[in-house]
């Protein structure tokens, strides 16, 4: 029985020349909560729209449960989908809308009130029931966009960047309902979102896109921990992570070293597969840099110190966001993180340190080279 | 103290004489173009000597003739005939213009088709075309259709959408209503014309409102087609019967014309205000985000 899984076997769409799914193949278990994040056009919500049947697929197939949908009306798929603008029915109660479905469908009256009123407990939704959807709050309305689709009891929910029109509180709030109607209905859900703290704390597996491909699929922290790319490694985690271009010095069993601006750095990794004298480019997220006195007990090869001026400081109060000039590791600026409220001084000087365990290192192509930094896991 | 408060009353002063001027261009402009309407209405209760003898508005010597033989009108029949005559095709109008028109802008804007863009522009371009030319072709047409000297003409032909303008209307009104409102009626399991009843219909009632209204409206104040189709008497609608009452007599009892004018005017007054709040009420508020 593989009710809820979904399977996507070489996904493409067209819209006229432009191609905006090229070829996705992806495996959702039953009960998972997917999240699809990528930039804006990198065909996200174009996927969601071909799982749900708003949109057909150019080529590929689509299977939902044991059932290939790949041409199946949406409302025949099993699927209810959540709507960004909420796309509640102006003109109908709280209780109509969520038991419109059922209504077309043609169950009887007294069945359909009993669904909604068990739906609309789930969300307290209860005393809301006779008012219009104006009547109602962002967070209110969405909950009702939420109801409608469990009344339905799909095999698999779809939320299309749900919470982008809320206040930030109301957002965050709606995040931890909707983790915890994942758990209380252990449905699969797929979510679309951009949001990358959405998408950490919600998902069970992350799917990064990009144009139109899959980057890489993954655990949140595994992503967060391992990128495969270039692409990946930039667009999970906040602030975006460091890159820095350099050239392989020497490739040794358990290392390489790669020559930056000033600096030589001797990163720990196994089978490196690059050559002496290739183009890479090394990765520090902001909050891998340590400012102050190395400890004691880091030996030189794990942690290694560079002089840097402070360009520009932004503090958000738990942390501080340092903008560093690091002329040894990159002509560019470098966004260090720094925990707490630290007095920086922009133009002063700064020793900043990094573990080379938690540097990346991606080739030419923009692929992770060699075992990722595994030992920093371990470290950290 | 003092230095402060002397230019400041001059501001409230200045402040206070734009707000008159302004008003008072304002209401002179209203009455000037209202004055016809007032002298219209205040005819019919003149006598029919009075209505040329006098400047002044207000009747010296009132009297209720003109409205009382206005209404028996010199024909045979009474002005409720002509008045009912204008309902028994408006109402058909109106009902088929209001549907062919939201059936078909819903297919332009919600819709892919080949050549979409080709066919919205020969649509739009109907709109230009004077309606005389089409006079002649359609006057043959419906000549052998047998159906002249019958409101058949009239309202037929509004059921294929031929008021282009109102099509337009629609079509601008919907691309302005995002479709995820049709798309989760789609999921809900909703056909396109399940769609277009349960979701898009309420919600741009006050286009369909609009469009009934201008089509009421414009059917009622439509001269040249009636003219044209129509032969006994016994079905002419008002606009007819108010031309028939000027040239059927010598001299004309304008004061009788002028009260027949008025009472025609109040079917379309009456529709309008009744349908004005929904022109205010935006009906769509609350359904996407805001």
């Amino acid at each position: 029985m593989a009710k809820g899984r979904v399977l996507l076997r070489g996904v493409t769409k067209c819209f006229g020349a432009v191609d905006v799914i090229k070829g996705v193949d992806l495996e959702i278990a039953p009960g998972e909560l997917t999240v699809f994040v990528g930039p804006s056009g990198c065909g996200k919500s174009t996927l969601l729209r071909l799982v749900s049947g708003l949109e057909l697929p150019t080529g590929g197939s689509i299977m939902i449960g044991d059932r290939d949908v790949t041409l199946v009306h949406p409302s025949e798929r099993g699927i209810a989908m959540v709507f960004q603008s909420y796309a509640l029915y102006p003109h109908m109660s709280v209780a109509e809308n969520m038991g419109f479905g059922l209504k077309i469908a043609g169950l009887p009256k007294p069945l359909i009130k009993e669904k909604v009123a068990k739906a609309a407990e789930i969300l307290q939704l209860t005393p809301l029931l006779d008012r219009k959807p104006r009547a109602l709050s962002g967070g209110q309305r969405q909950r009702v966009a939420i109801g409608r689709c469990i009344v339905r009891e799909p095999e698999v929910f779809l939320f299309d960047e749900p919470l982008s029109n809320l206040d930030a509180a109301l957002r965050g709030q709606m995040r931890v309902e909707i983790a915890r109607l994942h758990a209380k209905l252990g449905a699969t859900m797929i979510y679309v979102t951009h949001d990358q703290v959405e998408a950490m704390t919600l998902a069970t597996r992350i799917v990064v896109l990009n144009a139109g491909r899959i980057e890489q699929i993954g655990a949140p922290i595994e992503l967060y921990r391992h990128p495969a790319n270039l692409f990946v490694a930039g667009f999970i985690g906040s602030p975006a992570m460091n890159f820095m271009d350099g050239i392989v010095e020497a490739v040794e069993t358990n290392s390489v070293s790669v020559r930056l601006n000033g600096a030589t750095l001797r990163l720990p990794r196994h089978d490196a597969a690059v050559k002496p004298g290739a183009k890479v480019t090394v990765g520090i997220r902001p909050e891998h840099f340590r400012v102050g006195p190395t400890p004691a007990d880091m030996d030189d090869d794990q942690a290694v110190e560079f002089d840097a001026i402070i360009d520009l400081v932004e503090r958000l109060g738990g942390e501080t966001l340092a903008h560093l000039r690091m002329p040894s590791l990159s002509d560019g600026v470098l966004v260090v993180k720094i925990s707490g409220d630290v007095p920086l001084r922009i133009g002063t000087g700064l020793r900043v340190g990094i573990r080379l365990a938690q540097c990346h290192l991606f080739d030419a192509d923009g692929r992770a080279v060699g075992e990722p930094a595994a030992r920093a896991v371990v470290a950290a | 103290m003092s230095l402060i408060s002397t230019p400041r009353r001059d501001v409230a002063w200045i402040g206070r004489f734009s707000a008159l001027l302004r008003y008072g261009v304002l209401i002179g402009v209203g009455l000037i173009m209202l004055y016809p309407l007032f002298w219209m209405v205040a005819a019919s209760f003149k006598p029919n000597h009075e209505i040329f003898g006098s400047v002044s508005l207000w009747p010296q010597d009132p009297t209720m003739d003109g409205v009382v033989k206005g209404w028996r009108t010199g024909t045979e029949y009474s002005f409720a005939t002509y008045l009912l005559n204008s309902f028994a095709f408006i109402m058909p109008k109106v009902v088929l213009t209001v549907v062919s028109s939201v059936l078909v802008a819903y297919g332009f804007a919600r819709f892919r088709m080949p050549g979409k863009q080709l066919w919205f522009a020969l649509m739009v371009a109907t709109i230009l075309l004077p309606k005389s030319v089409l006079l002649i072709p359609q006057y043959l047409m419906f000549r052998e259709f047998g159906w002249l000297d019958t409101y058949l003409p009239l309202y037929v032909p509004c059921a294929f959408a031929t008021d282009g303008f109102f099509v337009f209307m629609v079509v601008q009104f919907l691309r302005g209503i995002p479709p995820d409102m049709e798309e989760a009626a789609v999921i809900d399991g909703c056909n396109s014309l399940q769609v277009l009843w349960h979701v898009v219909v309420p919600v741009i009632m006050p286009a369909i409102i609009s469009v009934a209204l201008f089509q009421f409206m414009w059917s009622l104040n439509d001269f040249l087609y009636p003219l044209i189709y129509l032969s006994s008497v016994g079905k002419y609608p008002v606009a007819l019967a108010l031309k028939m009452a000027i040239d059927v007599t010598e001299a004309t009892a304008w004061n009788q014309v002028l009260a027949m004018s008025t009472i025609a005017l109040l079917p379309s007054l009456i529709v309008f205000f009744l349908a004005q709040k929904y022109f205010v009420e935006g009906i769509t508020s609350g359904s996407v985000k805001g």
